[in-house]
């Protein structure tokens, strides 16, 4: 039981960070939700990385690569070094500038003052909220598994499930988005230090990648996993629309929001890929040589499954199981946590949700100026409680692996949004009602996957990329055909 | 730029490494895994060089003016 008290430490450190962010805080709404817009350049940098990297980068990615491979790196890192920085460079710099300029604090606001809607801002709401929910979930599962094998099992999956979800509800209650910043930037240094120390600790373990590699490929029915034989070509194009999904999360363009000065995005989106590199590299590595681990009771039982049923099995814990063997217990403790803290990553999109409730409905319909600024800090506070309670029963029947979960769900649906955000910001006749039209679509597309079987594809593409081209262009059909906003509001959002 | 960046995006489509692990690189990184690792090493080069010549300068000064 030594591992767990450095996780345990690790969690008071979180919590004590987000008490410490609320002596520090005004009161007001701006201050809560966005920090007073007055992030630094280096919370900033690691802050929105640490917010983008979540259980499924570090637990989900390995678990893919355990069952398929080299692929997984392809698919979502590679992909995403080059797209994410790119609309963090083009979407978010002008998001931040709208925002500041016209004092918005959410993409709804936006979207609703610049087609000069009101109930179709608020559709747009439910559908952000809804995608939001199964990544909220993710981190809970994340916090669940890392600490049910770090304890060897002492720690049940439920009992370490509500702990994660009642330290990361405590620190945002309190913290608002000063305190996630904060969390997020100790989590994204934390994590950074011990990943290589986490890879070259479990290599030497396992008598050195060089000689698990060649193992790998001399066994006919492992050697795929080192190449991508098995993986369709078009179905791997496909997965390039993931990674459009980053900015049109709502964590991730309210976080865009906060920034003190805009050249603050240029470190951002140069060091972004590099940050990418470290994180997923070593978890692809890990997930693939797992393979190899026969040694480690565990893994093997998840490579006869996978043997005897010749499909994919549930692998997102062979990292730990990993680290639990291989490294000392006071070790797998420390880099354990450092897992804790990216698998964390959930409280920005916990505190996103709050954020877009009280400004989008709780504000929208009038309450703000019935009851005051202070109550619609209390109400957003009241809504972390409920969003991280539901979250926590959910992730405790939740039956899908950590990647499926985010990809089926929340990348598909977060892809689909992105020509919102284009249309809105960078295209005048874009109107209400096209955007209305690409909202109806993405939500539909999204209850139709949760009927689809798992690696449904439509004509060799993975749903996210027809979803996407269907969304944008119903925007575009709609809006050729429909009246435009006003000049005056037009001429606002393109004076630049 | 666009140019430039739709050729990089074309090269995330490796196909060349798709049937084949070797040689592995370090003794342990398939080829297909490396050319992913180079790949995302150019990105942050790419993006340097966006921000030089692509970066959008006008939009700071525009959110400072006094809002409408």
């Amino acid at each position: 039981m030594t591992a767990p008290i450095f996780v345990f430490a690790y969690l008071a450190i979180a919590l004590y960070i987000g008490i410490f962010a609320f002596r520090r805080s005004r009161g007001q709404a701006e201050d809560y939700f966005l920090a007073g817009r007055a992030i630094g350049p280096w919370v900033f940098v690691l802050s929105l990385f640490g917010t983008h990297m979540t259980a499924f980068a570090i637990l989900g990615s390995s678990g893919h690569a355990f069952n398929f491979g080299i692929v997984t790196f392809g698919l979502m890192a590679s992909s995403s070094a080059l797209i994410v920085p790119l609309c963090l460079l083009f979407l978010g710099t002008r998001l931040w500038a709208v925002g500041k300029k016209f004092g918005h604090i959410t993409p709804v606001q936006i979207f609703r003052d610049r087609w000069e809607c009101g109930h179709i801002g608020t559709v747009i709401f439910f559908l952000q909220a809804a995608l939001l929910v199964p990544y909220i979930i993710i981190g809970v599962m994340g916090g669940g598994t890392t600490l049910a094998v770090i304890s060897g099992g002492a720690i049940p999956f439920w009992a370490g499930g509500l702990l994660v979800a009642v330290v990361v509800m405590s620190y945002v209650f309190f913290g608002g988005m000063r305190g996630t910043a904060w969390v997020n930037t100790f989590q994204t240094v934390l994590f950074l230090s011990f990943g290589l120390v986490a890879v070259l600790i479990i290599s030497n373990g396992m008598g050195g990648f060089a000689n698990v590699a060649e193992k790998l490929l001399a066994d006919p029915r492992t050697s795929p996993l080192l190449s991508r034989e098995k993986f369709s070509p078009l179905a791997f194009l496909g997965y390039t629309f993931n990674p459009l999904s980053a900015i049109a999360f709502p964590h991730i363009a309210i976080f865009c929001m906060t920034a003190k000065h805009m050249r603050q995005f240029k470190k951002t989106v140069i060091f972004y890929p590099l940050c990418i590199l470290l994180i997923w590299l070593p978890c692809v590595c890990l997930g693939v040589f797992a393979n190899q681990a026969t040694e480690v009771p565990a893994i093997a039982a998840k490579l006869a499954e996978k043997a005897a049923t010749m499909r994919p099995v549930v692998a997102d814990d062979v990292m730990l199981r990993l680290l639990a063997h291989y490294a000392p217990e006071w070790l797998a403790g420390l880099l354990g946590a450092g897992i804790m803290a990216a698998v964390m990553a959930s409280d920005s999109q916990i505190l996103a949700l709050s954020t877009m409730f009280t400004e989008d409905v709780f504000a929208f319909y009038g309450a703000r100026e019935k009851f005051g600024e202070k109550a619609q800090v209390a109400t957003g506070r009241l809504f972390i409680v409920i969003v991280t309670a539901f979250a926590y029963f959910t992730a405790l029947n939740a039956k899908a692996s950590i990647f499926d979960l985010a990809v089926q769900f929340s990348f598909a649906g977060f892809s689909a949004m992105l020509p919102l955000y284009i249309a809105a910001l960078f295209w005048k006749g874009s109107t209400k009602w096209g955007a209305l039209a690409g909202t109806l679509w993405t939500s539909s597309c999204t209850i139709a996957l949760f009927f689809t079987p798992r690696g449904f594809t439509i004509a060799g593409l993975s749903p996210v990329a027809p979803m996407t081209i269907g969304a944008a262009l119903l925007i575009w059909l709609v809006s050729i055909a429909t009246p435009k906003p006003s000049q005056q509001t037009v001429d606002r959002y393109f004076s630049v | 730029m666009i140019f430039v960046l739709l050729v990089y995006y074309g090269l995330h489509q490796d196909f060349w490494n798709w049937t084949s692990a070797r040689p592995l690189v370090f003794g342990f990184l398939p080829a297909g895994l490396a050319y992913h690792a180079v790949y995302t090493l150019g990105a942050s080069a790419l993006m340097a060089l966006l921000v030089r010549r692509a970066w959008p300068a006008k939009l700071e000064a525009w959110a400072d003016e006094e809002a409408d």
